[in-house]
């Protein structure tokens, strides 16, 4: 065991997860009140295998951050928590995903009802070539949620506030969304994906692709929101997951590593990779 | 030598080569340009005259004698249009010219004027009766061979066996001429006849419709056949070998001479089921056959096309498959299925082959007034006049081709105009 360490807690040395075929997440996966669980999930690009029994849990009204190094498999499992991934032909999922009790990969789930409430964000801002107004409006009326156009209005508004864009497009709402700043269009996919009052959103890496001062008020938002939503965020900065974060997931290689609060994480990670990662030696 | 001067003394010889490269793609542009003026030039300068018709003016004694009169003395209306019309027009050229007596010069004489023009004259009649009793001067369609030789296409120059307007014939046109009785007027026969053994009676309508039919049935079945096919194939079909073999056929097809569509089309709507030959309704098909590789190909090229993130944007959102492509793929793609679909129409609207397989070649003075009922079209016409003998077909085919080259800018344009405008909304 290495001395050398100056956390309180032991760090894991010997245990390589790719070794190991018993290898077990360290920390606590679960969480008391869930509101996506999975369990033992394996991801297969045809042969090749991307997720090896991952088991976690999104906590209700938490914010979840996934990091670990490129080609860990964090964009593979969030777009299983939507089947995001039933549009790659060559994708496989096994195990148990539920949303409020309700596996989701069941035979006769709704797809598009499961995508109404389970919404996301991608990682390039990607508007529809529409008005920012039907962008929002999109995915309303596609459910059927708005009673006339004044709730429809409303309802934009109001996604459109939550989204802290309101103010800076209540001008130009009939102008084309794909118009708008990089960091105005992440905002309009998040207003997106809010409109339709989902219980979770995922976020793919939504501020790689933006600077400073558009991420600073992302990073807002996801506070903001995360107190009527629970939040999946994939991210490649750590700053972030700290900043944005409640619980934290490490990845490597297709396996969890390590789960438990962001502060513990960050401070005293237990696992010898997610230690290395954090303090930046790899990844 | 450091690197700076290696770099120097190679970058005079890369300056050279480029030039070189530049050049030759000038050269080549430029040739291609000359060659498209030599040939718009050649068919204008044999086709513009085609626009033109020779008509001779007549002195044309109306007397009631020619007509049956009842009790009253009143012109019976039925025989207005059964008078003898072509005496009346040989009696007035012999008045013309007195100095005619031969039989055969006669013969030759009435011959000056087309065979057609009785019936024009007579038309004029019957729609104007009070001319009877009158003498009218009547502008009166000329022979092709006449008409040839007032636009100068024959000279007098040639020994006379070799050519088909005789001495004398000449010799009468210069008198007519003199009097200034000789006119090149607009050929509206040529816009709104069908096609005759006589030149200067024939016109491309009956193509232009037989064309319009064949080319709106060929679109009506193959851009939403080829776009429902290239949606199937590119936003559903699983990827697997039989769609592998799906996808190579249709690129093979689309290689595939056109006559063996219209061997296809024979085989299959004519000898099978039975369809009738020469119409439009068959030549359509058969075309559609021949664009749909054309159409599935551009159409999922342009779907393809399309930002794989709007699929997911709209995915994410909860739409469907069906509503992911209705509302967001398939309107982003659809100017270029549109260009695909009008490159694919313009070959068919210029296919020539498949519709002589299918009987779309046969001699047909009537113009269609549907699908069903046969015709030719525009390129199988000038391949018709192309093959004529008579001089006068030969400016006929120029100006047809001047007409179908127009139909297909006119098409081009439009799809343009259509895509700028599909394509403006964002
Ligand atoms: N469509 C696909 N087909 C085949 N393999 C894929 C596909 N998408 C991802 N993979 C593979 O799955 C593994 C995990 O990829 P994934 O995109 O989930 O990584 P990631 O952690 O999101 O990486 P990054 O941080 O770079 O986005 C990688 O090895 C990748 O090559
Ligand atoms: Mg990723």
């Amino acid at each position: 065991m290495n001395t050398a360490t100056s956390y309180d807690k032991q760090i894991i040395e010997n245990d390589d997860p790719m070794e190991n075929p018993d290898f077990k997440t360290v920390g606590t996966t679960t969480v008391s009140d869930p509101a996506m669980t999975c369990r033992g999930v394996n991801v297969f690009y045809a042969d090749k295998q991307a997720i090896f029994d991952v088991s976690i849990d999104v906590g209700k009204n938490e914010v979840l951050s996934m990091i670990g190094p490129s080609g860990c498999g964090k964009s593979t499992l969030l777009r299983c928590l939507n089947r995001m991934n039933d549009t790659i032909d060559i994708c496989k999922v096994e195990g148990e995903i539920k949303l409020e009790g309700e596996n989701i990969y069941e035979q006769n789930l709704d797809v598009v009802l499961l995508r109404a409430r389970v919404g996301m964000v991608f990682q390039k801002p990607n508007p529809f070539p529409k008005s920012v107004y039907d962008n929002v409006a999109y995915g309303v009326n596609l459910h059927g949620l708005a009673t006339d156009k004044a709730h429809l209005d409303e309802l934009v508004e109001k996604s459109l506030t939550n989204a802290g864009l309101w103010n800076e497009v209540k001008d130009r709402l009939h102008q084309p969304g794909t118009g708008l700043s990089g960091g105005q269009q992440q905002r309009l996919c998040i207003a997106r994906a809010i409109a339709i009052s989902p219980e979770i959103i995922l976020m793919d890496e939504p501020c790689s692709a933006l600077d400073p001062i558009a991420t600073a008020k992302i990073e807002e938002l996801i506070d903001e929101l995360s107190k009527q939503y629970s939040i999946c965020i994939v991210t490649h900065s750590m700053q972030q997951a700290a900043r944005v974060s409640q619980r934290t997931a490490y990845f490597h290689l297709g396996k969890l590593i390590e789960v438990g609060p962001t502060d513990d994480i960050f401070t005293n990670p237990v696992h010898k990779l997610t230690e290395g990662y954090i303090t930046g030696r790899f990844g | 030598m450091n690197t700076l001067e290696t770099i120097n003394a190679g970058i005079e010889k890369r300056y050279k080569r480029e030039k070189r490269f530049r050049l030759y793609g000038q050269i080549s542009i430029a040739t291609g340009i000359l060659f498209l003026f030599f040939l718009l030039g050649t068919t204008v300068l044999n086709g513009i005259s085609a626009f033109q018709q020779t008509y001779i003016a007549l002195e044309i004694v109306l007397d009631t004698d020619q007509f049956d009169t009842d009790e009253d003395g009143d012109i019976r209306p039925e025989s207005l249009a059964t008078a003898n019309y072509n005496g009346i027009i040989r009696e007035s050229l012999k008045a013309r010219f007195p100095d005619v007596k031969k039989r055969k010069d006669k013969k030759a004489l009435y011959s000056i004027l087309s065979s057609g023009a009785v019936y024009d004259f007579r038309d004029t009649v019957v729609k104007n009766p009070q001319m009877i009793g009158t003498t009218q001067t009547i502008w009166l369609l000329a022979d092709d061979e006449v008409d040839m030789y007032v636009k100068g296409k024959i000279s007098a120059d040639i020994p006379e066996k070799n050519r088909r307007i005789k001495d004398n014939t000449i010799a009468w046109v210069e008198q007519l001429r003199a009097d200034k009785d000789v006119e090149k007027r607009f050929n509206s026969i040529f816009f709104s006849a069908g096609d005759s053994r006589e030149p200067e009676q024939s016109g491309i309508r009956g193509a232009i419709m037989g064309s319009f039919y064949t080319i709106v049935v060929a679109m009506l079945l193959s851009f939403p056949i080829g776009v429902a096919a290239a949606i199937y194939l590119e936003e559903f079909a699983p990827r697997n070998r039989l769609t592998g073999l799906i996808e190579v056929n249709i690129n093979n097809l689309a290689a595939v001479p056109s006559i063996i569509f219209g061997l296809l089309g024979l085989a299959i709507f004519i000898n099978y089921f039975g369809l009738p030959r020469s119409i439009p309704l068959v030549g359509g098909m058969v075309l559609a056959l021949m664009t749909l590789p054309t159409i599935i190909i551009s159409s999922r090229a342009a779907l393809a096309a399309v930002p794989p993130s709007i699929r997911e944007a709209a995915l994410g959102v909860g739409a469907s498959q069906i509503q992911t492509v209705l509302h967001h793929t398939m309107p982003l793609a659809l100017p270029g299925m549109l260009t695909g679909t009008i490159i694919g129409l313009a070959r068919a609207l210029g296919e020539t082959a498949p519709l002589l397989v299918i009987g779309m070649v046969a001699f047909i003075v009537d113009i269609p007034g549907s699908p069903l009922e046969p015709s030719t079209a525009l390129p199988v016409q000038v391949y018709l006049w192309a093959d004529s003998p008579e001089r006068a077909f030969v400016e006929r085919t120029s100006a047809a081709i001047m007409v179908l080259l127009m139909f297909l800018v006119a098409i081009n344009g439009l799809i343009v105009i259509l895509r700028n405008k599909l394509e403006r909304r964002w």
